[in-house]
């Protein structure tokens, strides 16, 4: 178990590393000065050079690339061109809302997923199946931002139920905190219930048939039993890895529902940080949310070793 | 104690009615061993999982008779009246050991399970009972066993944890579909060896189903020949083995390898494919595939009739006509050296 965690451990590091150089070089690469930017655009030739200079972009590439890296390792990604302020402050300002939504709407998955697949499993010979399936299909073909609108309208505006827009530290209030988070959270979620539901009801189906299903009920298990322990504990293992990719591809999912909910989190400064070019923000968010995922990808890794003794007794 | 009578399972398919078991029956005595032996898909273990009424319902159904246990008909019981029956009173093993435990969980709570399922009493005392069957199944350091799990077990040793969790419970029935089929030959010996013993020390009546007719005639004390989901011949194991009276169950013993040189001829196959059992053949199932096969047996289908005392025979050959048929077919293989029928 121990060889296997390092294992995982050790293969982040050469995915980060990659990560970091396509990162510098889609924000070095693109056309347009920074420091003609921070300067406006009737500057003087002169003082452009000068706040290259200061910023080091006169330097040759991997210079400037190393240079990054190296404040990397101790907690600088730089500074906004834009606010001045710390990329690293301005990212963990920023952690809040994006979390408070991926939790909320991860939670609401899941609670709505399982038992919909236990019981479409459990009523598998039935109507509800098909029903179900394009249910599921219905659901993952949604737009977000449609949904986000009709929810607006719907709850926000019709029937003025939940605020439209706006956050709410949890510091203020778990109340008003999960207000202003259930709308954006149940857009998040309804895209992402119909994958896992279907996800886990096929695993189920498969686990269903197979002969330790039957060992199980030649014992004289309750079928309830059998699909609740002995089907669901198999089915667990492949769906592990679509939830772990649904959180992690929730973290994009928030940029398009933070700029409709106006809630102020990551996705939303990196839309902001484009439009102003603030190229240091750009590179720190990116890098956040591609070290955010690898991490997901452990957690799920490790996770997969702990319903699974085949991996973990490896 | 078991009696089935004249049941059917069909199986609904895309393409039709699968007539899967159709129309046996026999008895089994309390602590007595009966093979049925047949080639793959002549409803060997969907007859054996109807008797545990564990195939899937649908597609499965019975549309006629019954499966008598103590006096109550299985097909009629309700699910929770056929839970309390499930490992408890009829228990089975499963053909393949590398798949029949759950790969998750640890031999000790599969143990377990079986036996909390139907006896109340605390974990402590099902855990003891848990390392005695290990025990009485052969399976050494039972106490440490019992936290490991399923993939740090040979074949073998799975297998022999299955007949423990079949066991849990004392059942009167223990249902063997094909145990050995997976094993390899000295592990073979060794699980039938201990179901035997077993059977010794607790009076379980065995149900085992094999393909193979060494194991049932090492096993067995009564036969049921099954072919295209009936029964072809059912006897006592000299009856099967000495008096073959079916040309399918003769074919069957000639496809075994022999070791004495005289008979060193080539290794006799069955021709053709075991029949379609959506649309059978008209007359007798077996005909198409009959080296004996006369105009009537395209015609009648044959019903089992009496040989001897406890001997039954489904052919339209008399005895004098089958021995007369064997010895052409035995002369013209002299013949013609190596070719077979």
């Amino acid at each position: 178990m121990l060889h296997y965690t390092m294992r995982r451990i050790l293969a982040m590091i050469p995915v980060l590393f990659i990560v970091s150089v396509i990162v510098f070089m889609i924000v070095h690469l693109t056309p347009g000065n920074p420091a003609f930017l921070i300067l406006g655009e009737d500057s003087s030739p002169e003082a452009v050079e000068q706040l290259e200079q200061q910023l080091g972009l006169d330097q040759p590439k991997v210079i400037q690339y190393f240079d990054w890296l190296k404040n990397i390792f101790i907690g600088d990604l730089g500074q906004s061109i834009y606010s001045e302020e710390s990329v690293t402050q301005i990212i963990s300002e920023r952690i809040g809302p994006t979390f408070s939504l991926m939790i909320i709407s991860i939670l609401l998955t899941l609670i709505i997923a399982i038992p919909i697949a236990i019981f479409i499993v459990w009523k598998r010979n039935t109507f509800l199946d098909p029903l179900f399936l394009s249910g599921s299909l219905l659901g993952t073909s949604i737009p977000e931002f449609w949904l986000a609108l009709l929810l607006v309208l719907g709850f926000g505006v019709s029937i003025p139920i939940f605020p439209v827009a706006g956050y709410i530290p949890l510091t203020d209030g778990f109340l008003s905190w999960i207000h202003h988070l259930l709308l954006p959270s149940i857009v998040l979620a309804a895209v992402e219930v119909g994958l896992i539901a279907r996800m886990l009801r096929d695993s189920m189906l498969e686990s269903v048939n197979q002969d330790y299903t039957k060992t199980a009920r030649g014992k004289g298990v309750k079928e309830r039993k059998v699909l609740m322990k002995h089907v669901f504990s198999n089915a667990l293992i492949p769906t592990t890895t679509v939830v772990g990719v649904t959180i992690a591809g929730l973290l994009g999912g928030t940029v398009i529902i933070e700029t409709i909910f106006t809630i102020p989190g990551i996705g939303q400064l990196l839309i902001d940080s484009i439009h102003r070019r603030d190229y240091p923000v750009i590179q720190g968010v990116i890098l956040f949310i591609a070290f955010i995922y690898v991490l997901i990808n452990l957690l799920v890794d490790l996770l997969y070793a702990f319903l699974d003794p085949r991996i973990r007794y490896d | 104690m078991l009696e089935v009578k004249n049941l059917k399972a069909h199986i609904d398919t895309a393409d039709g009615v699968v007539k899967a078991v159709d129309g046996v029956s026999f008895t089994i005595k309390p602590g007595e061993t009966v093979g049925i032996v047949g080639e793959s898909g002549s409803g060997k273990s969907v007859l054996a999982h109807s008797i545990m009424q564990l195939n899937p319902k649908p597609p499965t159904f019975y549309p006629e008779g019954e499966i008598l246990f103590e006096g109550k008909n299985l097909l009629q019981l309700k699910e929770k009246e056929l839970q309390n029956i499930r490992g408890n009173e009829i228990a089975m093993v499963y053909q393949d050991p590398m798949s029949s435990l759950n790969p998750v969980f640890k031999i000790g709570d599969q143990l377990m399970e079986a036996i909390l399922t139907h006896q109340h009493m605390p974990k402590s005392k099902a855990k003891m009972r848990a390392i005695e069957l290990l025990t009485d199944v052969g399976i050494p350091d039972p106490e440490k066993r019992l936290n490991a799990y399923p993939h740090q077990f040979s074949g073998g040793m799975r297998q022999r944890v299955l007949i423990a969790i079949a066991l849990a419970c004392n059942p009167k029935i223990l249902i063997a579909d094909e145990p050995t089929t997976a094993l390899d030959v000295t592990i073979q010996a060794q699980i039938l060896e201990l179901m035997k013993s077993i059977q010794d020390k607790y009076g379980t009546a065995i149900v085992l189903i094999s393909h193979d007719l060494g194991v049932i005639a090492q096993m067995a004390e009564k036969v049921l020949v099954m072919y295209s989901g009936r029964i072809v011949e059912k006897g006592s194991v000299e009856d099967i083995f000495y008096h073959t009276s079916m040309p399918y169950t003769w074919s069957l013993l000639r496809s075994l390898p022999q070791i004495d040189a005289e008979s060193r001829h080539r290794l006799f196959n069955i021709e053709g494919q075991p029949p379609n059992l959506i649309h059978p053949p008209n007359g007798c199932n077996f005909h198409p595939r009959c080296p004996f096969a006369t105009e009537q047996c395209k015609m009648v289908d044959p019903e089992l009739t009496k040989r001897s005392a406890n001997h039954y025979a489904a052919c339209l050959l008399s005895e004098v006509e089958f021995k007369e048929g064997k010895k052409r077919i035995e002369n013209a293989e002299k013949e013609g050296g190596l070719k077979h029928v």
